[in-house]
C-alpha cells in the first residue's frame, strides 16, 4: 500500500505480500490486509478475484508461497486449520460446517469438549453455551439439534462456536445470502456487538448496500490482486462496481422495454401445502415478471410447481392458451417450459460431469438418432454458445464444477435455451455471480424477452427487482399479496411493505 | 515440459489399471518361466518333422516309448506323422528298456535295420539309447530324434489363459450390469443368489419340460431364456423397491438376495439337478469361430455393448447423469426412475446369464452356486475404477478389473500360494484400488 492509513491502534490482523500460485493460475499476487481491533473490513470483488483463495490461506486451509502474517505485531506461521484456530481466526464459511445431528452446545464444543477424564461436563457445556447466545442477544436452547435450527440460528452458532474458541479475527463469507431480511439486521446487530468487543471481522458479501451499512472499511480485488482499500465512507456503489470489474459500467440495470405480446403462461388457483396457498398471474410474450417477497414467502415453490417438479395439489396451468398436465419436469419441458434453479450447485449441475454433457442433458431428444448422441451436433450446439453467451471455458470437457459461478449459471441458461422454450423461469438468477456476469445474464434476459419469450423471475435481491422487471409480484405467506406494474416508480420500501404482509 | 506430466497423469487416470494388469501378467509370466516338455500329437508333429527335413523321405523309423496313456498317445501320433510324411515304420516298441533291446537285437540281425529311432523325452534318456553305438556296432548310424524341450512360461500357456478366461466369465458378465447400478449410486447385493436361482431354474425347466437328458438344444435354450427372463424379473422388482418406495439400494437387494437364495433350494428341493443332457456345456465349455470358447465370445459380445451403451447412447448419458445428481438429472427431464429400473433389470438379466453359464460349464443345477460372487462382482467394479458414489466408472474398467482379480488368483495358483493367503491378496488389491481412487480424487480438487 502507498499510502498507509495512520494507524491509532496497532494492527490486529495484518497479512502483507502474500503470493500463491496453482498450476496455470496466479491466484494471489502480492496481496496485503490490514485490520484493526473493532473494526469490519468488508471484501469485495468478482468470483476468481482470489478472495476465497486469501481467506483460505488465513484459515490455514491453503500454504501461501510467499507472505507473512502477523497478528498483534507477531509473525505467526499458519500451516494448519488448527494453527489459525489456535491463533484466533475463525472462518464462516457460506455451508456452514455444523453437524446436523448433533445439539447446538455440541456443535459449539466440537473437538473442544469440556471433559473430565473423557467424560463431557454437559452442565457446564450448557452453562457457557447459553452464555455465549446471550453474549450474542439470541434465545437458542443448546440442547436443540442443529438440523431443527433455522439457517439464521445456525449461522448464530457459528459465531458462537467462534467466540468459544476465543477467535478475535472472524470471516463471514456470504453471510447473508440465505437469510430473511430481519435476520439480516439482526446479524448487523451482531457484529457491531463483536466490534465493540474489540474484534475484527471480515466481511465477505456481493451485496453493496450491505457493505454500507456494517463496513468500516473496504478492500477491493481484482485477477488476484489488491486494487484498493478505502474507508467506506469514500466511495460510492459506483466506485465499487468499477473497482471490481475494471472499467467503467454506466448503468448496472440494463432494462430494456420488449414489444409486449399475447399471454403465454396462465397460472390459476396454484395451491400445495402451506407453501403455495393460492396463486394466480399470468406473463405475456416478451415480459419479464418477477415473483418477490421474503425468504420462505412461496416463490420457489411456485416456480417448481409450474415446471412440474412438485405435484400440484390443485390448481392450473397454462400455455398460449392450451392446459397443460404437468407430472414432471420431463411434461414442463415438452410443452416449452424452462426453470434455472436457485441452487445451480445441487440442482441445476451434475459438477462431477463435463460442461458440454450438461448442456447436453435436456436437449439429448434433438442431438440423438435411433438413442445414440450425435456427439458432433452437440459439440457444434454447444460451441454456439460458448460464443454467444460468452461462457470462459478451456474447453468443453471441463467439469462443471470447476467453473466460476456466472459461467456456470450460463452453462444452465445454455441447456434451456437449446430447448427453445417459450417461458423461461429464472430463479435467482444472479445470486453468487460477479457483477460482469450479472450484466451479460441481465442482457441475455433482454434478448430473450424482446425474442418474444416469457420471463418470470424469482428474485429477493430488491435493487434487480426493480431494476429488470416489467411488473413485479410481491407474495407472502403462499399467496400473491400485492402487484406493482410501474417498477420505475417504486421504491424497496414499497415492496418490503407488501412482503411483511 | 509443462504439457507432459498432466497427458500421463491423464493416461494414468484412465488407464492406469490396464498397466497393472500388464504388469501382472509379466510378473506371472516371469515367475511361472520353465522348461516346457510338449506330449501327444503336438511333439509328435515336432519330431517327424524333424525326421523329415534331415534324413527325408522314405527313412525306416523305429518309434518307442515307455508304459503310459500319455507315451502310447505319443507313439501312435508320432507313427501316423511320420507315415504321413512318407516314411517307413518299421516297428512300434512300447514297454521298458528290456522290452526295446529285444527289439533291438532281433533287428540288428535282420535285414531291415531303422536309420533312425523316435523316442518320447523319457525313452530318450534310457541308458541303453545312450550306449547305442557301443552295444549295436550295426545300428551306431541310427539317428535317435526326441521332442524339443522349450521355454515357455506356465502362465501363458494356451490352457492358462483358456482357464482364466472360463473362471473369470461369470464375474465378469454380471460385474456388466454391477458396474450400471453402481453408477447410478446404488448397489445390488442379490446377484449371486440369482446365479443359483437361474441354474436351478434352467435345469430344473430341462428335466422337467424339455425331455431331461434327451432334451434338444432348441428346449435348452428355451429354457435358459426363462430362467434368465426370470432373474431379469427379480432384478426389475428390486428397481421397483428402490424407485417407487425409496428404499435404500443396500436393504432392498439384501432382501432379493435372500429370497432368490430361499427360492433356489425350495425350486431344487435342496439337490443338485444334473439330469440334463451333457450336451448343455456347449456354452460353457464349447469353442466356435475357429477355436475361441463360447464364454470368451459372450464376454466380449457384453462387453462391447454395454461399452457402446454407456459412452454412445442417451441412456448411457442419463445412467451417468443420475448418480452423478439425480435432481439436477429429474430438473433436466431425465426419467430417472425408468433409468433406475433399467439398469436393475439388466443387472437381474446378466446374473441369470451367468448363472446359465454356471450351469452349462458344470453340468448341472444347484442352490449353491454363486455363493458370496456379489462381492467378487462388486470388487471387479471398484477395482476396475468405478467409484461407489456413483456418477463416475467405465463398462471396459470393470473387465480389466475383472482380469486383474482373475489374474491374481491364477498367478498364485501357479506359484502355488496357499487359498488363505490369497483371500488376504485379495483383500489387499481391493483396499489398495479404492485407495488409489480416493488420492486420484483428492489430486483432482
Amino acid at each position: 500500500m502507498t499510502t498507509a492509513p495512520a494507524l491509532e491502534a496497532p494492527a490486529l490482523l495484518e497479512m502483507s505480500d502474500i503470493d500463491k500460485s496453482f498450476p496455470g493460475v496466479h491466484a494471489l499476487r502480492q496481496v496485503g490486509l490490514q485490520i484493526r481491533p473493532g473494526e469490519v473490513l468488508a471484501l469485495l470483488g468478482e468470483n476468481g478475484a482470489g478472495k476465497t483463495t486469501l481467506i483460505k490461506v488465513l484459515g490455514g486451509a491453503y500454504r501461501p508461497d510467499a507472505g507473512t502474517i502477523r497478528i498483534d505485531g507477531r509473525s505467526v506461521a499458519i500451516t494448519r486449520p488448527t494453527d489459525a484456530q489456535r491463533a484466533g481466526v475463525a472462518i464462516i464459511y457460506q455451508e456452514f460446517n455444523l453437524v446436523p445431528h448433533l445439539s447446538a452446545r455440541e456443535n459449539i464444543f466440537l473437538g473442544r469438549e469440556d471433559s473430565r477424564g473423557g467424560f463431557v461436563r454437559r452442565r457446564d457445556e450448557r452453562r457457557r453455551a447459553r452464555d455465549l447466545f446471550a453474549r450474542i442477544g439470541v434465545a437458542i436452547d443448546p440442547e436443540t439439534p442443529c438440523a431443527r435450527l433455522t439457517v439464521a440460528q445456525q449461522q448464530v452458532v457459528e459465531i458462537a462456536k467462534a467466540l468459544a474458541a476465543d477467535a478475535r479475527i472472524i470471516v463471514m463469507d456470504e453471510p447473508s445470502a440465505a437469510l430473511t431480511i430481519q435476520e439480516v439486521e439482526r446479524l448487523f446487530e451482531i457484529i457491531g456487538d463483536l466490534k465493540r468487543h474489540g474484534m475484527g471481522v471480515i466481511y465477505i458479501s456481493h451485496r453493496l448496500e450491505e457493505v454500507f451499512r456494517v463496513a468500516d472499511r473496504v478492500m477491493v480485488m481484482r485477477d488476484g490482486s489488491h486494487v484498493a482499500t478505502r474507508p467506506v465512507g469514500e466511495l460510492t456503489r459506483q466506485d465499487m462496481i468499477e473497482m471490481m470489474v475494471g472499467r467503467k459500467i454506466e448503468n448496472e440495470f440494463p432494462k430494456q422495454r420488449a414489444q409486449l405480446g399475447a399471454e403465454r403462461l396462465r397460472v390459476q388457483g396454484l395451491k400445495r401445502g402451506d407453501r403455495v396457498r393460492d396463486v394466480s398471474f399470468s406473463v405475456r410474450s416478451g415480459e419479464v415478471v418477477t415473483l418477490t417477497g421474503l425468504v420462505g414467502a412461496g416463490r420457489t415453490e411456485t416456480a417448481r410447481l409450474i415446471f412440474g417438479a412438485d405435484r400440484m395439489e390443485s390448481g392450473t396451468v397454462s400455455l398460449d392458451g392450451r392446459r397443460l398436465r404437468l407430472r414432471s419436469p420431463r411434461d414442463a419441458m415438452a410443452s416449452g417450459i424452462g426453470l434455472l434453479t436457485e441452487d445451480r450447485r445441487n440442482q441445476g449441475l451434475v459438477l462431477a460431469h463435463s460442461a458440454r454433457e450438461n448442456f447436453g442433458l435436456p436437449n439429448l431428444g434433438g442431438l440423438s438418432a435411433l438413442g445414440f448422441v450425435r456427439g458432433r451436433a452437440e459439440r457444434d450446439a454447444f460451441a454456439g454458445f460458448i460464443r454467444s453467451l460468452k461462457i470462459k471455458i478451456p474447453h468443453q470437457d471441463e467439469l462443471a464444477g470447476n467453473l466460476s459461478g456466472g459461467n456456470q449459471q450460463k452453462v444452465v441458461l445454455a441447456k434451456w435455451l437449446q430447448q427453445d422454450c417459450k417461458v423461461i423461469i429464472f430463479d435467482e438468477p444472479t445470486r453468487g455471480i460477479d457483477v460482469g456476469a450479472k450484466y451479460e445474464i441481465y442482457l441475455l434476459m433482454n434478448d430473450l424477452a424482446a425474442a418474444g419469450k416469457a420471463i418470470l423471475m424469482v428474485s429477493s435481491e430488491l435493487p434487480e427487482v426493480l431494476g429488470m422487471s416489467d411488473r413485479i409480484l410481491v407474495m407472502h405467506d403462499g399467496r400473491i399479496t400485492g402487484e406493482i406494474t410501474d417498477p420505475a416508480g417504486a421504491t424497496q420500501e414499497q415492496i418490503l411493505e407488501l412482503a411483511m404482509g | 515440459m509443462p504439457n507432459a506430466r498432466p497427458a500421463i497423469r491423464r493416461f494414468l487416470a484412465n488407464y492406469g489399471m490396464v498397466l497393472i494388469l500388464v504388469l501382472l501378467a509379466a510378473y506371472y509370466s516371469w515367475a511361472t518361466w520353465k522348461e516346457q516338455y510338449p506330449g501327444g500329437e503336438e511333439a509328435a508333429a515336432g519330431v517327424s518333422e524333424a525326421v523329415g527335413d534331415e534324413l527325408g523321405p522314405g527313412t525306416r523309423v523305429l518309434v518307442v516309448a515307455q508304459e503310459g496313456a500319455r507315451a502310447r498317445e505319443f507313439a501312435a501320433a508320432a507313427a501316423a506323422a511320420l507315415r504321413d510324411r512318407g516314411m517307413n515304420v518299421v516297428g512300434v516298441v512300447l514297454g521298458d528298456p528290456h522290452d526295446l533291446r529285444t527289439e533291438l537285437e532281433r533287428r540288428a540281425a535282420s535285414p531291415d535295420k531303422p536309420a533312425a529311432v523316435v523316442a518320447t523325452r523319457e525313452a530318450a534318456e534310457w541308458r541303453l539309447m545312450q550306449v547305442l553305438p557301443e552295444r549295436f556296432p550295426s545300428l551306431a548310424k541310427v539317428r535317435v530324434f526326441s521332442p524339443r524341450s522349450y521355454w515357455w512360461p506356465d502362465f501363458l500357456k494356451r490352457s492358462n489363459l483358456l482357464a482364466i478366461a472360463d473362471r473369470i466369465v461369470v464375474i465378469a458378465v454380471i460385474a456388466i450390469g454391477m458396474t450400471m447400478v453402481i453408477i447410478t449410486g446404488g448397489i445390488d447385493l442379490s446377484v449371486g443368489s440369482l446365479i443359483a436361482l437361474s441354474a436351478v431354474v434352467s435345469t430344473l425347466l430341462v428335466r422337467e419340460f424339455a425331455g431331461a437328458s434327451d432334451a434338444t438344444a432348441f428346449g435348452m435354450v428355451l429354457c435358459c431364456l426363462a430362467a434368465v427372463l426370470a432373474c431379469g424379473l427379480m432384478g426389475a422388482f428390486s428397481g421397483v423397491m428402490v424407485t417407487a418406495f425409496s428404499i435404500p439400494p443396500f436393504i432392498g437387494t439384501l432382501a432379493m438376495m435372500l429370497i432368490a437364495s430361499g427360492l433356489a433350494f425350495i425350486l431344487a428341493g435342496g439337490q443338485s439337478i444334473y439330469q440334463v443332457p451333457a450336451s448343455i456345456d456347449w456354452l460353457g465349455r464349447g469353442t466356435s469361430l475357429g477355436g475361441i470358447p463360447n464364454t470368451v465370445t459372450l464376454m466380449v459380445v457384453l462387453y462391447a455393448g454395454a461399452h457402446v451403451l454407456m459412452t454412445r447412447t442417451v441412456l448411457g448419458r442419463y445412467i451417468y447423469a443420475v448418480g452423478g445428481n439425480v435432481e439436477a438429472a429429474r430438473l433436466s427431464g431425465v426419467p430417472v426412475r425408468w433409468v433406475i429400473l433399467f439398469v436393475y433389470a439388466v443387472c437381474g438379466l446378466l446374473a441369470g446369464v451367468g448363472g446359465v453359464v454356471q450351469a452349462s460349464q458344470l453340468q448341472s443345477g444347484a442352490p449353491t452356486y454363486g455363493l458370496m460372487y456379489e462381492l467378487y462382482v462388486i470388487a471387479a467394479v471398484v477395482v476396475g475404477g468405478t467409484s461407489l458414489g456413483g456418477g463416475q466408472g467405465r463398462i471396459l474398467g470393470t473387465l480389466i478389473g475383472a482380469f486383474i482379480i482373475a489374474v491374481i488368483q491364477n498367478g498364485m495358483n501357479l506359484t502355488g500360494v496357499e487359498s488363505y493367503t490369497q483371500k488376504v491378496v485379495l483383500g489387499a488389491v481391493i483396499l489398495g484400488a479404492v485407495l488409489l481412487d480416493m488420492l486420484k480424487k483428492r489430486r483432482s480438487t
